[in-house]
């Protein structure tokens, strides 16, 4: 049990790789990709949990108690905004994608291009 | 590379990364286990030494201020790919994108709708205000708040129409307020060196710990972040739907 979410984290990572590998459908794709990555947010806060810890802000505990690790949570909280952007990013590669070439399955692009 | 063969690699490779995992994780004690001597020095440092009481914002803003600059600017470059790929060509395949129908009437959206989405329009912008302001107490900050406050544009499009949307959400503007919610946190930096410090250091006075004005420059920073963050989403969903209505026209 106290090793799971670093089994759940690599999990995701692969079936999230499975799904980039297989997909028919860019939409799909990107949402594959957006699965890789949480997987390192699984991973981070496994990370930086702490036992019995409180979370790391000091508005109502007394400054210095022991708290669980700051420093993953703050790598962790940026990115999941960063991450829509890059999202939003990828989604319009796939609608430019579907408006030149007419179809968002990755392996017709191959072939329709030239 | 044919498809059965490309799933044959992937499992191949699966199995090898899941080795992988398997040896990287070796060196790590179970969950709640682990240590960190950086994360314990933070939460012993951030209120004596910064006057900040959520530590998750003293590393992001103040103790690793740097490299959320670095992350922020990746959000500022999506957001300009987003804006550089959806923007309209004279050489679109799919035609002009004129509007063929001028003064016709675009049916409202349902009466529920429009009162829930009024109803909660308000309080969103307050929500999303209070989060921006008080990243330095409590957990939120800049990235959070400025998601928050992009909603509230959101709402009012739910109901409203295109037309109304783009009218209080002038694409001028949001890219100004992008712009400066970008370079606020530049110049900040930028201000601190004037001031005799290294580059984003703290050298603002930190006020009293608990305060809306505690944290010196994190405050400052907390505040570019949000124009950035909710500046940028909201300039996304506008060349998107602006994207949805061409569609919808031809």
């Amino acid at each position: 049990m106290s090793y799971l979410p670093y089994a759940v984290a690599a999990w995701l990572f692969i079936i999230g790789l499975y799904g980039v590998i297989t997909s028919r459908n860019l939409v799909h794709l990107c949402i594959c990709v957006s699965v890789i990555q949480s997987s390192s947010y699984v991973l981070l806060l496994a990370i930086g949990y702490r036992t019995g810890r409180p979370a790391p802000v000091y508005a109502d505990i007394p400054a210095g108690t022991p708290a669980v690790d700051p420093v993953v949570q703050a790598l962790m909280l940026t990115d999941v905004v960063v991450e829509v952007t890059v999202m939003a990013l990828l989604l319009a590669l796939a609608v430019q994608v579907h408006k030149r070439l007419g179809t968002l399955d990755p392996d017709r692009l191959r072939k329709l291009r030239g | 590379m044919t498809r059965p063969i490309r799933t044959l690699f992937f499992f191949v490779s699966a199995a090898l990364l899941a080795l992988a995992f398997w040896l990287s994780y070796s060196d790590l004690a179970p969950l709640g286990r682990n240590t960190s001597a950086y994360g314990d020095l933070v939460n012993s440092i951030t209120v004596p030494q910064r006057h900040i009481t959520d530590a998750v914002t003293a590393v992001n803003f103040d103790i690793r201020g740097f490299d959320t600059l670095g992350e922020e600017f990746i959000l500022f470059a999506s957001v300009l790919g987003v804006v550089l790929l959806m923007r309209r060509r004279s050489d679109d395949p799919m035609g002009d994108h004129e509007d063929k129908a001028r003064g016709r009437i675009v049916p409202y959206p349902s009466d529920a709708v429009r009162v829930t989405a009024l109803l909660l329009l308000s309080p969103m912008v307050l929500f999303g205000l209070y989060i921006v302001s008080h990243g330095q107490l409590t957990p939120g900050g800049g990235f959070q708040g400025g998601v928050v406050l992009s909603t509230a544009p959101l709402l009012f499009y739910l109901a409203s129409t295109y037309p109304q949307f783009r009218a209080v959400t002038p694409p001028r503007l949001i890219e100004a307020a992008e712009a400066v919610g970008a370079s606020a946190y530049i110049f900040i930096g930028g201000v601190c060196m004037a001031l005799g410090g290294q580059f984003l250091e703290n050298v603002l006075p930190l006020g009293k710990t608990g305060t809306l004005v505690s944290g010196g420059t994190v405050a400052l920073i907390d505040l570019g972040v949000g124009l950035e963050v909710s500046a940028g989403f909201v300039l996304m969903m506008l060349v998107y739907l602006e994207e949805l209505m061409e569609a919808k026209e031809q």
